[in-house]
C-alpha cells in the first residue's frame, strides 16, 4: 500500500505520482490522507490501480477518471467524477452538487446522498445512488443509466436524451420531457446488474422507469412552451 | 463572487474560540475572494448598552475627536480603522460627517475591508474576539468596485447583516424603487441591495423569515444568502441553486461554508452531520 | 394626384418580410454569421502613420517582427505563435471535415493555431494542426483527458459574440452518424444545448475548474477563457482573478454556426467597444501583456489587426474571414445560392446543412467540393496577406514590432467610434465620453 499524506505532501505531487501509474504498474493500491476538503483529488487518473482516499474531499474528486477504482471513505464535494470515462468512483459519505457530470462511462457509487444536478449532461456513465438526489437530476442526459435507492427531487430528467432513469423513492417532479415508461425483462435485468455492481441491497421489480418521451427531439411550434 | 462561512455555537464553552474559528474559516476560502473581507462579530449583550461599528478614512484624527466628544458614559474601542462605540442605549452618538457605519445593535460588531482574509482578520484583532455566533465573507468583486464599502456583510438593520455568493441580476431596478421609499445606499453593489431589500421589508414589518421569502420573488439571478441576527443566523438559496452552500452540524456548532474545505478544520467535522441546503427554502438557528 | 408609395423605416420590407415568416412557422429565425447590422468598427478608426516627429521603418530590410506568445502567466508549455493571428473556434459537425483539415493545413503554414469546436476534437484535426487549442463548452461534446492532454492550449468557453449567454445549437440535418457518435446524441435530432456549464457557475467556481484543468495536464497548457462582448471590463478582470493565462473576447460581428438572428443582432457589443475596457482592466490589474488578450468577431483585413493591436490586444483571431478565405459564400456557386433563395455573399442557412461551397455542411457530396489542400493553401495566402498588411501599417508607424503600436497611432473618423476606442476625433484632441475630455 503506496500512502501519500496531503498535510505534508502537495496537490500536484500527488496527482503526478497516481498519474504516473501505467497499465504494467506493480503499485496498485494507493491511499490519499487528510484530504480536508481539498480540490482535484486524484484527476485524471489512467490505470487499473486503486486509491482509497480517507476523509471528506472538496471539488472534482476523480475528475475524467479513467480505469482507476477511486473510493472516498467520506464525503464529496461538487462535481465528482466528473466526466469519468471508465473505472470505479465510490462514495461512502454524500456526494454534493454535479455529481457524475458530463460522465462517458464508469461506474459512480454514492452510498449515502446525492444533492442537486445529479448526472448532469452524463453521456453514458452509470450512476447508482443508495440514498437520494436532489432536483434537477440527470438535466440534458444523454446516455448511460441513473439508479436511484431513495428519492428523487424536482425536475427530473428535464431535456433528457436517452439516458435511463430508475428510481425505487418518490419523484417530486418530473422535467420537460421525462415520462414514466414501461419496466420490460431487458430493464429488469439492465437494473439488476446495476445493482449487483454496486452492491446494492435491493430488487429491481422495487423500482419505476424514466425516459425521455422524445417529443423535443425536432423543434414543432406547438411545443415552444417546453422551451419557454 | 465569493466565499461565506458562518458559525452558530451551540457549546457556550467555545465562545471564546469564535473569533479565531471564523477566521481559520474565512482564511481557507482566500482563493475565492481575494479582494476584501468581512466579519459580524455576535457578542455577548450588556443590559442598558448599545453598540456602532464605525469606519474611518482618516482613523487617527477623528477617532481621537470622537473620544474626546463621547461623555463618561460612553467608550470608543479601535480597532485599525474601524472603532466600535459602547453606548448607553438611549444615546445619540455624535457622528461626524466623514464616519460610515458599519453596524449597530446590542451583539453585533462588524469589521470590512479590502485586502486578503489573513490580513483583514489580522487588522481588526479578530482571532482575539469571542460570541456566540458571527458570519464571514471574502469578496471576489463581480460587477462593482473593490472598497472598503463595497465589502460585506452589509448591516440590514440593528444587530442583522447580510452576505451573499452569486450575482443579482434586477438589482438596479429593486435600488430605484428602495431609493424611492426613502433608503440610502454607498455602492452600485448587488449585495447591498439585497440587504436594503430586507430591511425595508422588515421595517414593514416582515420578520426575518417572511423578508427572506419574499426575497424569493422579487430578487433575480443567483444567490446564496447568509443573514446574522440578534439571536441566530439564516441561510437562503435561489431556486436554481448554483452557487456553493455547505452547512455541518455536531452537538457543539452548526456551520455554513461555500466549500467543506472552510469547515474541515472544525472540532468533531469528522462525524458532524454534513449537508446541503435545499434551493428557494429559508433556514433559521436561533438560540 | 398620387404621391409614390414610401417605406416606412420602421417596418422595411427586411421587418415586414421577417413578421410574415414568424407567422407562418411559429418558430424563431435561425441563421450562421455573426450581426450583420452596421456597428462603429475598426473602418471608423485610421492609423496617423509617419511624418515629421514620427519616422517609418523601410519594408523588407527593416524588421518588424508579429510573433507573439500566448500563455506565459501560469503554463510551463505557451503557446508561441509565428503571427499574431489565430483561427477560432469552430466545430466538426458544423463545419465539415474537410474546412477543418483546410483549416489546419492553413494555420500551420503560418505558424498559428486552430481551436476545436462544440463537438470535440477529431484526429484529422490534431494531425493537421501543428498548434490546436481544445475548448470546454458546457454542452461538453466529445470532451475527455486524452484530447485534454494532446492539445496545446484549452479554452474554457464562458460565451461568444454572436450569443453571450446562448448555448451551442446544430440541427438534425446536420447530426450524421460521425457527428452523433461523437457527441453522443442520436442521428438526425435538433441539439439542444446547455448555456452554462454543468459543474461550474461563476468565477470562483470556474477557478477551481481551472485547477481541475490544469492538474489533469501536468500544468503545461494555457487555459484561456473566451467570453461574448458584454461587461468586457469586469469580465476580463474576473478572468484573470480565476487564473486564467489568456483572455479571448469575441465581439458581436462574431460568426456562430447557428442561433436565433434575434440572439446575434440584439445582444453582445461591438467587437470595437469590448477592447479598451478589457485592456484596461488588465492595466488596472497590472497584467496586461502577463495575461494575453485575443480579440475576435470581425477581423478583415491587416488594417483590422493592427488596430486592435494599437488598442492593447496581444492577438486576433478569425472565423468567418477564414471560411471566406476558403471559398465560402463564393460566387461561382451563385447558381445553387439562387436555388436556395439567397445569393453570394449572402448565404447565412449555414444550420441547414446544404452550404454549395461544402464547408458548413456535413453532406459527403458537397464537403467533397472542398479540396482540404487547395483551401489550406488559400487560407495560408490570406494569412499571409493580412500579417504582411498589419506590418506594413507597423512600418510606418515607426515599429519594429506590431506589439508596439500602441492607441496614440489611431484617430477616429466618428463621435461613436471616438468613444468607443478611446481615441480622438481625427483632427481634435477630443476622446468623447473620458472625464475632462
Amino acid at each position: 500500500m503506496q500512502t501519500i499524506d496531503l498535510a505534508t505532501t502537495p496537490l500536484r505531487e500527488l496527482n503526478a505520482t497516481l498519474q504516473a501509474q501505467t497499465q504494467d504498474t506493480n503499485q496498485t493500491a494507493w491511499e490519499v490522507l487528510n484530504p480536508r476538503g481539498a480540490h482535484a483529488v486524484a484527476v485524471g487518473l489512467d490505470a487499473p490501480i486503486s486509491v482509497t482516499v480517507r476523509g471528506s474531499t472538496g471539488y472534482y474528486c476523480g475528475g475524467m477518471n479513467a480505469r482507476a477504482e477511486i473510493t472516498v471513505t467520506g464525503n464529496a464535494g461538487p462535481g465528482v467524477a466528473e466526466n469519468m470515462m471508465s473505472g470505479t468512483v465510490v462514495i461512502e459519505g454524500d456526494a454534493s452538487q454535479y455529481a457524475g457530470a458530463t460522465g462517458h462511462g464508469g461506474l459512480l457509487v454514492i452510498k449515502g446522498n446525492a444533492a442537486s444536478r445529479c448526472g448532469i449532461s452524463m453521456k453514458g456513465i452509470d450512476i447508482v445512488v443508495f440514498g437520494n438526489i436532489g432536483p434537477m437530476s440527470a438535466f440534458m442526459a444523454q446516455a448511460g443509466r441513473l439508479v436511484v435507492l431513495g428519492d428523487a427531487g424536482e425536475a427530473l430528467g428535464d431535456s433528457l436524451y436517452e439516458a435511463r432513469i430508475y428510481v425505487r423513492g418518490t419523484v417530486k417532479s418530473l422535467g420537460a420531457d421525462c415520462v414514466e415508461k414501461e419496466m420490460r425483462a431487458e430493464h429488469l435485468a439492465e437494473l439488476a446488474d446495476l445493482l449487483a455492481r454496486a452492491g446494492a441491497e435491493a430488487r429491481p421489480e422495487e423500482f419505476r422507469r424514466y425516459g425521455s418521451a422524445r417529443t423535443l427531439y425536432n423543434f414543432k411550434p406547438d411545443n415552444a412552451g417546453a422551451y419557454g | 463572487m465569493c466565499g461565506i462561512v458562518g458559525l452558530f455555537l451551540k457549546d457556550e464553552g467555545l465562545a471564546p474560540e469564535l473569533g479565531a474559528m471564523l477566521s481559520d474559516m474565512l482564511v481557507t476560502l482566500t482563493d475565492r475572494g481575494p479582494d476584501s473581507a468581512g466579519i459580524a462579530i455576535y457578542g455577548p449583550e450588556v443590559p442598558g448598552r448599545t453598540k456602532l461599528t464605525v469606519q474611518s478614512d482618516a482613523p487617527d484624527s477623528e477617532f481621537a475627536a470622537l473620544a474626546g466628544a463621547l461623555g463618561a458614559d460612553a467608550r470608543l474601542e479601535r480597532r485599525g480603522n474601524h472603532a466600535v462605540l459602547h453606548l448607553p442605549e438611549a444615546m445619540a452618538a455624535p457622528l461626524p460627517e466623514g464616519l460610515r457605519v458599519m453596524g449597530a445593535g446590542r451583539r453585533i460588531e462588524i469589521f470590512k475591508d479590502v485586502g486578503l482574509p489573513r490580513d483583514v482578520v489580522e487588522r481588526f484583532g479578530i482571532r482575539g474576539m469571542g460570541g456566540s455566533h458571527g458570519i464571514g465573507h471574502t469578496r471576489m468583486a463581480t460587477e462593482s468596485a473593490v472598497t472598503t464599502l463595497g465589502a460585506h456583510p452589509f448591516s440590514t438593520g440593528a444587530d442583522q447583516c447580510l452576505v451573499h455568493n452569486g450575482s443579482l441580476s434586477n438589482h438596479n431596478n429593486v435600488r430605484r424603487k428602495l431609493r424611492h421609499a426613502g433608503m440610502r445606499f454607498e455602492t452600485d453593489n448587488d449585495s447591498e441591495v439585497a440587504a436594503a431589500y430586507l430591511t425595508h421589508r422588515m421595517a414593514q414589518g416582515d420578520d426575518l423569515g417572511a423578508a427572506l421569502t419574499h426575497a424569493l420573488e422579487e430578487l433575480d439571478g443567483f444567490y446564496t444568502f447568509v443573514v446574522g441576527t440578534a439571536d441566530g443566523f439564516g441561510v437562503l438559496r435561489d431556486p436554481i441553486a448554483c452557487k456553493p452552500a455547505v452547512m455541518a452540524e455536531t452537538g457543539q456548532y452548526v456551520a455554513f461554508g461555500s466549500e467543506y474545505r472552510a469547515m474541515a478544520m472544525l472540532p468533531g467535522i469528522e462525524t458532524a452531520r454534513v449537508w446541503e441546503p435545499e434551493p428557494a427554502t429559508v433556514y433559521f438557528w436561533k438560540h | 394626384m398620387t404621391t409614390p408609395p414610401r417605406f416606412s423605416a420602421t417596418f422595411t420590407p427586411d421587418i415586414n418580410a421577417e413578421i410574415r415568416r414568424a407567422a407562418d412557422t411559429g418558430l424563431y429565425d435561425i441563421r450562421g454569421g455573426g450581426a450583420k447590422r452596421r456597428v462603429p468598427h475598426f473602418d471608423d478608426l485610421l492609423f496617423l502613420g509617419a511624418s515629421i516627429s514620427r519616422y517609418p521603418l523601410e519594408g523588407y530590410r527593416e524588421r518588424c517582427g508579429t510573433d507573439v506568445t500566448l500563455g506565459t502567466r501560469f503554463a510551463k508549455n505557451p503557446v508561441q505563435l509565428d503571427i499574431p493571428i489565430t483561427i477560432a473556434g469552430m466545430s466538426f459537425g458544423s463545419l465539415s471535415a474537410q474546412a477543418k483539415e483546410a483549416l489546419g493545413r492553413g494555420a500551420s503554414a503560418m505558424g498559428t493555431s486552430t481551436t476545436t469546436g462544440d463537438g470535440g476534437m477529431t484526429d484529422e484535426e490534431r494531425e493537421h494542426s501543428t498548434k490546436l487549442v481544445y475548448q470546454l463548452l458546457p454542452s461538453r461534446y466529445g470532451m475527455n483527458p486524452v484530447d485534454l492532454r494532446r492539445a496545446d492550449a484549452i479554452e474554457i468557453v464562458v460565451g461568444q459574440g454572436a450569443k453571450p449567454g446562448g448555448g451551442g445549437m446544430l440541427l438534425g440535418q446536420k447530426i450524421t452518424d460521425r457527428v452523433a457518435e461523437m457527441r453522443t446524441l442520436p442521428k438526425g435530432i435538433d441539439q439542444r444545448s446547455a448555456c452554462r456549464h454543468p459543474d461550474w457557475t461563476g468565477p470562483d467556481d470556474m477557478e477551481i475548474k481551472i485547477l481541475e484543468l490544469r492538474e489533469i495536464t501536468g500544468w503545461e497548457k494555457p487555459i484561456y477563457v473566451k467570453v461574448g462582448g458584454s461587461r468586457p471590463y469586469f469580465d476580463t478582470a474576473l478572468a484573470v482573478k480565476a487564473g486564467a493565462d489568456v483572455v479571448v473576447l469575441d465581439g458581436m460581428q462574431g460568426g456562430t454556426a447557428a442561433t436565433q438572428d434575434v440572439f446575434i443582432e440584439h445582444v453582445g457589443l461591438p467587437t470595437l467597444a469590448c477592447i479598451r475596457p478589457a485592456v484596461k482592466a488588465l492595466q488596472d490589474l497590472g497584467m496586461h501583456r502577463e495575461v494575453q488578450l485575443v480579440v475576435s468577431g470581425g477581423i478583415r483585413t491587416g488594417a483590422d489587426v493592427a488596430k486592435a493591436l494599437a488598442l492593447g490586444a496581444d492577438a486576433v483571431s478569425i472565423g468567418t474571414a477564414a471560411l471566406i478565405a476558403l471559398g465560402d459564400n463564393d460566387p461561382r456557386w451563385e447558381a445553387e445560392y439562387r436555388a436556395l433563395g439567397s445569393t453570394a455573399g449572402a448565404y447565412d442557412d449555414w444550420h441547414e446543412g446544404r452550404d454549395p461551397a461544402g464547408i458548413t455542411t456535413q453532406d459527403p457530396a458537397l464537403a467533397a467540393r472542398l479540396d482540404p489542400v487547395a483551401a489550406g493553401r488559400r487560407l495560408k495566402n490570406y494569412l499571409s496577406v493580412l500579417t504582411l498588411e498589419a506590418q506594413t501599417i507597423a512600418r510606418a508607424c515607426g515599429k519594429s514590432h506590431v506589439r508596439n503600436l500602441e492607441p496614440e497611432d489611431l484617430c477616429a473618423l466618428s463621435i461613436e467610434a471616438a468613444a468607443m476606442a478611446g481615441v480622438p476625433l481625427a483632427g481634435t484632441d477630443w476622446i468623447p465620453g473620458r472625464a475632462g475630455s
